[in-house]
């Protein structure tokens, strides 16, 4: 951009000192993207509004919340009913908490859906994981400030994940907590972590994951470069500049997004308890442990995870395993196709078993463990980790030899578990189970080799419509 | 301060232990299902009424401003002080009680809870079913059994509006139903008004932004509405020359 800058008067003055129109061109008015964006593609922005939104209510709430164990759930009912609109305030950053997840997930699935996270894309993928990772801090850290039951027995369960750690798990309990229970110590210092610490990290984090995606531009629905397509003046043939035309679509999805959002926030703000839980409108208290400890809904998928398997210490390092897998996402999926449109079935049929697995897991996350449950638990967190397993496979053509082999190796793995665990009582809930992963396995891993499942189409060089 | 000593005397020759009967929580607690409707005042009214009567001796409302209670219940501040604060608080102040926590150990072997949140954390059906599912049960000290909360520290405080009702089991010892063996003051029906009336101020009580962010809401949907109709034509407008 050497063009030179005509603008006089204060924007002028300013421009000669710090970039600010070159700034928007960049960024803006001449920062090209694919004009095929769907609907998959409001939810980056929506991220963003929910972030704003969450720091805004969240300076409201820091004005009358009292972080002290003595004085945090009465200040938080004294927000709720004495405070000027402080039950609104409320509702929106409780509210925001859970539509921030629903974004983040459907935003992490349209990446997956189409390779967004592929070459030339990884940065932008792994600054998106350590989003989401903050994100889950900054969530349970802020669920423990109202210091109800839920606050107090959730985090009770989630630090207790780390003292699971071998030799140093106790120590690092303590230390997290700044004490031998929870108590006044860990809410002063979630408090700051909460509203400080963390969102500078996310905050920095997203200025980070923007420049990467700036640096490279944006993906889009047929996985096609668009910048290999250029005009006569080096603009991209299927790129429209971002201001105005995605600026001005952007605002119709703030629009219904907003719509879904005060719904909730008006007239369902408990959500049924997945978004406020009803145990947590009673004060915590560590001598009594309530019925049953469920965390809330946006983590339910990987506490199924961390339940399905029965020793605490295997269960916590299935569940890290299960976050730490997807930054390793775009070195295990290197099929070069990027886009599901031009993938073949059996990519399709991984991924939609992926996400119900992935919804079913969430589901028996919220319930109370029983036998069928857990069960159910363990095979849907055996396919989690197939889904990776099956996205490595479809890197590219196998031969009989190498599909086999990967085929015996996950049935090796899945039957070794099993067999520890099979007695007289559970041996017919084990078989069930394993016969049918088994053949989910053996069909998504030898059917290459005998039809045409995994044949993949043709990618265009230009968008299509 | 006297009333709630004479109450407190009351139940102290009633109760001077607990004992334990076989747990009876069932299936039956769920048959009592309130019909809360908090943009209904006057039955706000009465409960508020009632609840002061019958409950504020032993449980609090301590997040429940009286000012705010006169307020949206639309009751004027002078006859609220006159009929509904018995004590010498101001109506700034929230709905505390008098009864130390030590004293109401002794007497009831356990703290009447605050209620001000019971209806958001137990839900209304819970309140209803406690209030309408006392039974008489000569195996605990009250004389009375409760199948919403089985063996509650809670004397049947509303026997005499209600009258007597005895446990019916099954063959396998499951209960059934409850059967009424004595009139109280009060008719069935008028029971059960009474105690939805009082479950219905106790929703109230448990979040009072409701009254609030209905109306609210629809304005705020209606606005969002709009902005997203103008936001959608915008959008088609600067979209025409992209093919």
């Amino acid at each position: 951009m050497s063009e030179k800058n005509q603008t006089t008067g204060v924007i002028g003055w300013v421009d000669e000192r710090l970039p600010i129109l070159s700034f928007v061109r960049n960024h803006l008015t001449h920062y090209y993207t694919p004009k095929n964006f769907n609907f998959w593609y409001f939810f980056g922005s929506l991220a963003f509004l929910i972030l704003f939104l969450q720091i805004f209510t969240g300076i409201f709430l820091a004005m009358h919340y009292k972080p002290d164990a003595k004085l945090a759930f009465d200040s938080v009912e004294f927000i709720m009913r004495d405070v000027n609109l402080g039950w609104l305030i409320r509702y929106m950053h409780s509210t925001g908490a859970s539509a921030f997840f629903v974004v983040v997930y459907l935003h992490m699935f349209r990446a997956l859906m189409y390779g967004s996270f592929k070459k030339p894309r990884e940065l932008i993928w792994l600054f998106g994981v350590f989003i989401y990772l903050a994100l889950m801090a900054e969530a349970f850290m802020g669920y423990l400030l109202p210091w109800g039951q839920m606050s107090y027995w959730g985090a009770q369960v989630i630090i207790n994940l780390f003292t699971t750690i071998p030799v140093i798990g106790p120590e690092l309990g303590i230390w997290i907590r700044g004490d031998f229970a929870i108590s006044d110590p860990t809410l002063t210092r979630f408090f700051a972590l909460h509203i400080v610490a963390v969102p500078m990290v996310i905050l920095l984090l997203v200025i980070l994951h923007l420049s990467a995606l700036h640096t490279v531009g944006s993906n889009n629905p047929d996985g096609v470069e668009i910048k290999k397509n250029k005009d006569e003046n080096g603009i991209p043939l299927d790129g429209i500049p971002f201001h105005p035309y995605y600026t001005v679509k952007d605002f119709v999805g703030i629009g219904v997004f907003l719509f879904l959002f005060a719904l909730v926030v008006f007239f369902v703000p408990e959500m049924g308890g997945y978004f406020l839980e009803h145990a947590n409108f009673i004060p915590a208290n560590p001598l009594v442990t309530p019925e049953h400890i469920a965390p809330v809904w946006y983590f339910t998928p990987f506490y199924s995870i961390l339940r399905a398997i029965p020793d605490p210490a295997f269960g916590a390092l299935a569940m890290a395993m299960s976050i730490v897998v997807l930054f390793f996402l775009p070195w295990i999926d290197r099929n070069p196709i990027k886009s599901i449109r031009y993938r073949s079935t059996l990519f399709k049929i991984n991924l939609f078993v992926f996400v119900i697995g992935f919804l079913i897991l969430g589901y028996l996350g919220v319930k109370a463990p029983n036998p069928l449950y857990n069960a159910l638990a363990l095979r849907f967190s055996e396919m989690y980790f197939i889904f990776f397993a099956l996205l490595y496979f479809y890197s590219s053509t196998r031969n009989n030899l190498f599909s086999y082999v990967f085929s015996g190796v996950i049935i090796f793995l899945i039957l070794i578990y099993d067999l520890l665990r099979i007695s007289s009582d559970n041996y017919i809930m084990i078989l069930t189970g394993l016969t049918l992963v088994i053949t989910f396995v053996v069909f998504m891993t030898l059917s290459p080799l005998y039809s045409s499942l995994n044949k993949e189409k043709e990618v265009p060089d230009r968008v299509t419509e | 301060m006297i009333k709630n000593n004479i109450l407190a005397f009351i139940f102290l020759i009633v109760i001077s232990n607990i004992s334990y009967s076989a747990s009876v929580k069932s299936e039956l607690s769920t048959k009592y299902k309130a019909t809360s409707n908090i943009n209904n005042k006057a039955s706000l009214q009465r409960g508020a009424k009632h609840f002061v009567n019958y409950c504020s001796g032993c449980h609090s409302l301590k997040y429940m401003r009286m000012s705010t209670l006169a307020q949206d219940l639309g009751i004027e501040e002078a006859v609220f002080s006159k009929n509904l604060l018995f004590t010498d608080k101001k109506i700034g102040e929230t709905m505390t009680i008098a009864m130390k926590e030590s004293d109401a150990v002794t007497w009831f072997n356990a703290v009447p809870p605050d209620l001000s949140l019971t209806a958001r954390s137990k839900g209304a059906d819970y309140i209803y079913s406690k209030l309408n599912t006392y039974y008489e049960d000569d195996s605990t000290t009250t004389g009375y059994n409760n199948v919403a909360l089985p063996n509650t520290s809670m004397p049947n405080i509303l026997a005499n509006l209600q009258g007597g009702q005895k446990l019916v089991l099954d063959s396998n010892n499951n209960p059934v139903s409850l059967e009424k063996i004595s009139d109280g003051t009060y008719t069935e029906i008028e029971y059960k008004q009474l105690t939805n009336d009082i479950t219905n101020f106790l929703v109230y009580v448990s979040e009072p932004a409701k009254l609030k962010r209905y109306s609210m809401g629809f304005w705020v949907l209606l606005f969002i509405f709009i902005f997203t109709i103008i936001a959608y034509y915008t959008k088609k407008e600067f979209w025409k020359d992209v093919h």
